[in-house]
């Protein structure tokens, strides 16, 4: 059943939330809101449940349009998992997960047919031990896994989970996303506000990226995860990477200390070249690139955290083959790049080589971190080497 | 299922029979003294077939006396606790009690109004308490509503305003009052002297319809609990359902403080009680709450009238229902508030 959230606009005590928000998830897919925090995840996730109801703009599930049906029915349709709830008083677990069951029972029906059912969701969502307990006794994680299975008892076609892993451990985090992703490869469809943007990347189809109530990008997670991206709706410097693990996109956000960068204009007004290897430079690369008018990297092995870091922040780097020497057109290019620079650094954990020696034979100036060397103090050095013309510069650890 | 099944069985087979015994043992004590198996006989003489060698003085005492005051209370407690019951569970509070939406102050305006005024209108007190009681209810909700909603915070809060007001015109009338000031602060004070086989008619009625209604919804105020928005997610038509369990136990409240006046207390301790004990699912406390709310008013009447100077019974319920308030309080962690 797929969902499609069709021009919403939604506007609470008097504020714009969400405006003209347009969402579309694929029968059978997961999808996952990112966004900074008050950017309307949860409002549009509200909306989708019809607990809000839009000032403009619907909301389909299947074809039906949620805020016209019923309460029932459209609790038959869609299952949501809340980031909060009241669980104040004392109902076993148990108690809560048959709860899910209301939408499927009549009035003065009976109660017994459904408990293989409510076995099934307690199992699913590990709770199966606390089925006994009161939920006022259990910590916010188990009750966040305790409402998640209450959503599965209800055995609807559509999920909706707002910040279902908020308040858990590493390991049911991923025990959590898992279940949701095998529940939607087993045809449900899924919407779930992840504020963690790794855990959204690794177990989402495809992201929404919202901010300020409107949405940004909507793709692929690599596609939505760019730095450009994440800049322009958290504020933030980040660099994305591929987890090695996982080869999906990791997000790092840089600790930017605003002062030294001196919002934006670069320290370094010249051509500085950068000759990498494979997690070389990828430590120095960010702060280099806030810092230098004209930084280039090459040459970086393809598919190393070098090569990463300086496509994340837009620096186009010469990538080469592993396993190849001084003949591939990359190197070729690299030495042009270090030739035409003011300033050639290269590392002095990169292996003594052919290629390294070659473009340091073309280059005008060069410097040479060692493994200690922090970004600061590598400016440092390019910036005193510029103003002292034609020499080299040894770095040492202080 | 089936266990739990078995445990509400046992509850209410239990809770009934504690109310027969207090029904019986009440009707023994009074100022004539008459055994408790007399009693007994005398009741079951009732039924068709069975008959008894009582004295008729103590068959009058019994049948024309003492029980329809002791079936008043059991009709009276029992919707009190029913009403309360839902009032806790629909304001998601356990110290919300049935008097929260000013149901009680508008039964007070009415009734003391009949009292002070110059002229005797027959059944005028029960029906204008009763009708005082629905349109305080009635107006709290439409001042509580906005755009077809009514959220519970503001509902409680027009509560408060309102009794606040409706305390003013009682207090207004009570000054004004001459020699009928005495019996309106009597029935302010809740009692059930003036009980009648015809009153306790009308508040078993009312109690055991309310009492079905209610119990209908008892598995959606198990869903409520969660709050409005789960509730809803959970296929609960919020408003509709708030609507009906707020008409239905302000209607039941009215009814019992029309023929018994505003006896405190009873709504809040007992479903507070019997939570502890059986937990707070609906479709257990409901039912063992009301049973117990007839017990303890029963108890409390016997002993507010059996005292040498008799008392209404609002003040008992209130002398044993605030220590036992605070004995909770103290006890339990209180984290539900």
């Amino acid at each position: 059943m797929r969902i499609d959230v069709d021009g919403v606009h939604v506007t609470l005590a008097g504020s714009d939330v969400l405006q003209a928000v347009d969402v579309s998830v694929e029968a059978g897919r997961l999808v996952g809101l990112v966004g900074p925090n008050g950017a309307g995840k949860t409002t549009l996730l509200r909306t989708i449940t019809a607990a809000l109801d839009p000032d403009d703009g619907a909301v389909f599930v299947g074809d039906e349009d949620v805020h016209g049906l019923s309460s029932r029915s459209a609790s038959r349709r869609l299952a949501s998992v809340p980031q909060k709830t009241t669980l104040d008083f004392e109902f076993t677990v148990r108690e809560v997960v048959e709860m899910g069951r209301h939408p499927h029972r009549s009035r003065f029906g009976g109660t017994d047919d459904d408990s293989a059912v409510v076995d099934d969701a307690l199992e699913r969502a590990e709770v199966a031990s606390l089925a006994d307990r009161a939920v006022t006794t259990l910590s916010g994680g188990e009750r966040q896994r305790v409402l998640l299975a209450r959503a599965l008892a209800q055995d609807a076609p559509v999920l909706v989970l707002d910040e279902p892993t908020a308040s858990l451990d590493v390991h049911h985090q991923i025990r959590t996303l898992g279940l949701v992703r095998a529940l939607v490869d087993d045809g449900r469809t899924g919407i779930a506000a992840i504020h963690d943007l790794d855990l959204a990347a690794r177990y989402c189809d495809s992201l929404v990226l919202v901010a300020d109530g409107r949405v940004l990008a909507a793709g692929p997670p690599e596609a939505v995860l760019t730095t450009d991206r994440l800049r322009d709706a958290f504020g933030a410097d980040a660099v994305v990477t591929q987890d090695p693990v996982t080869q999906t996109p990791r997000v790092t956000v840089r600790d930017v200390d605003d002062t030294t960068t001196g919002g934006g204009s670069p320290v370094v007004d010249a051509h500085v070249h950068v000759v990498g290897g494979t997690n070389h430079v990828a430590d120095s690369l960010p702060a280099l690139a806030d810092a230098v008018a004209e930084l280039t990297v090459g040459p970086v092995l393809t598919g190393s955290p070098d090569e990463q870091v300086a496509t994340s922040l837009g620096l186009d780097p010469v990538s080469v083959e592993p396993y190849t020497t001084g003949a591939e057109p990359g190197v070729d290019e690299a030495s042009r790049l270090g030739g035409s620079a003011a300033v050639v650094v290269v590392p002095s954990t990169v292996p003594s080589g052919r290629v390294p020696e070659r473009i340091r034979e073309s280059a005008e100036r060069v410097v040479e971190p060692g493994p200690e060397t922090s970004p600061t103090q590598l400016l440092a050095a390019i910036e005193a080497l510029l103003n002292r013309p034609m020499q080299s510069e040894e770095l040492t650890a202080d | 299922m089936v266990r739990q099944g078995v445990q509400t069985g046992s509850w209410l087979v239990g809770l009934t029979g504690l109310l027969a015994a207090v029904v019986v043992l009440s009707a023994t004590i009074g100022a004539v003294p008459i055994a408790w198996q007399e009693v007994a006989h005398i009741i079951a003489a009732v039924v068709p077939w069975f008959s008894t060698s009582a004295p008729a003085s103590h068959q009058t005492i019994v049948l024309q006396v003492r029980l329809p005051r002791i079936a008043l209370g059991a009709a009276v407690g029992f919707g009190l606790a029913s009403a309360g019951t839902v009032m806790q569970g629909f304001f998601r509070n356990p110290m919300a009690d049935p008097s929260i939406i000013g149901v009680s102050s508008g039964a007070a305006v009415g009734a003391v109004a009949v009292i002070v005024a110059p002229v005797a209108i027959p059944f005028g007190l029960p029906i204008a308490a009763f009708v005082g009681a629905v349109a305080a209810g009635f107006g709290v909700y439409l001042l509580a509503t906005q755009d077809g909603r009514t959220p519970v915070a503001t509902l409680l809060l027009a509560g408060v305003a309102i009794q606040t007001f409706l305390g003013a015109v009682v207090s207004f009338l009570l000054v004004h009052a001459g020699w009928e000031l005495r019996e309106a602060v009597y029935w302010l004070m809740g009692h059930l002297s003036d009980a009648s086989w015809d009153k306790f008619g009308l508040a078993a009625v009312v109690s055991l319809v309310c009492f079905a209604l209610l119990y209908a919804f008892a598995r959606d105020l198990n869903v409520l609990l969660f709050g409005e928005e789960d509730a809803h997610a959970l296929g609960i038509e919020v408003e509709t359902t708030k609507r009906i369990l707020l008409a239905v136990s302000s209607i039941m409240t009215a009814a019992a403080v029309a023929v018994a006046g505003v006896i405190g207390f009873v709504g809040l301790i007992v479903p507070h009680g019997m939570r502890l004990l059986v937990g707070p699912d609906h479709r257990i406390l409901l039912p063992t709450s009301a049973l117990a709310g007839a017990s303890f008013l029963v108890a409390a009447d016997t002993v507010a009238r059996s005292l040498t100077s008799p008392l209404p019974v609002g003040i008992v319920t209130a002398f044993v229902g605030a220590p036992f308030f605070l004995y909770l309080l103290r006890t339990r962690e209180v984290t539900s508030l």
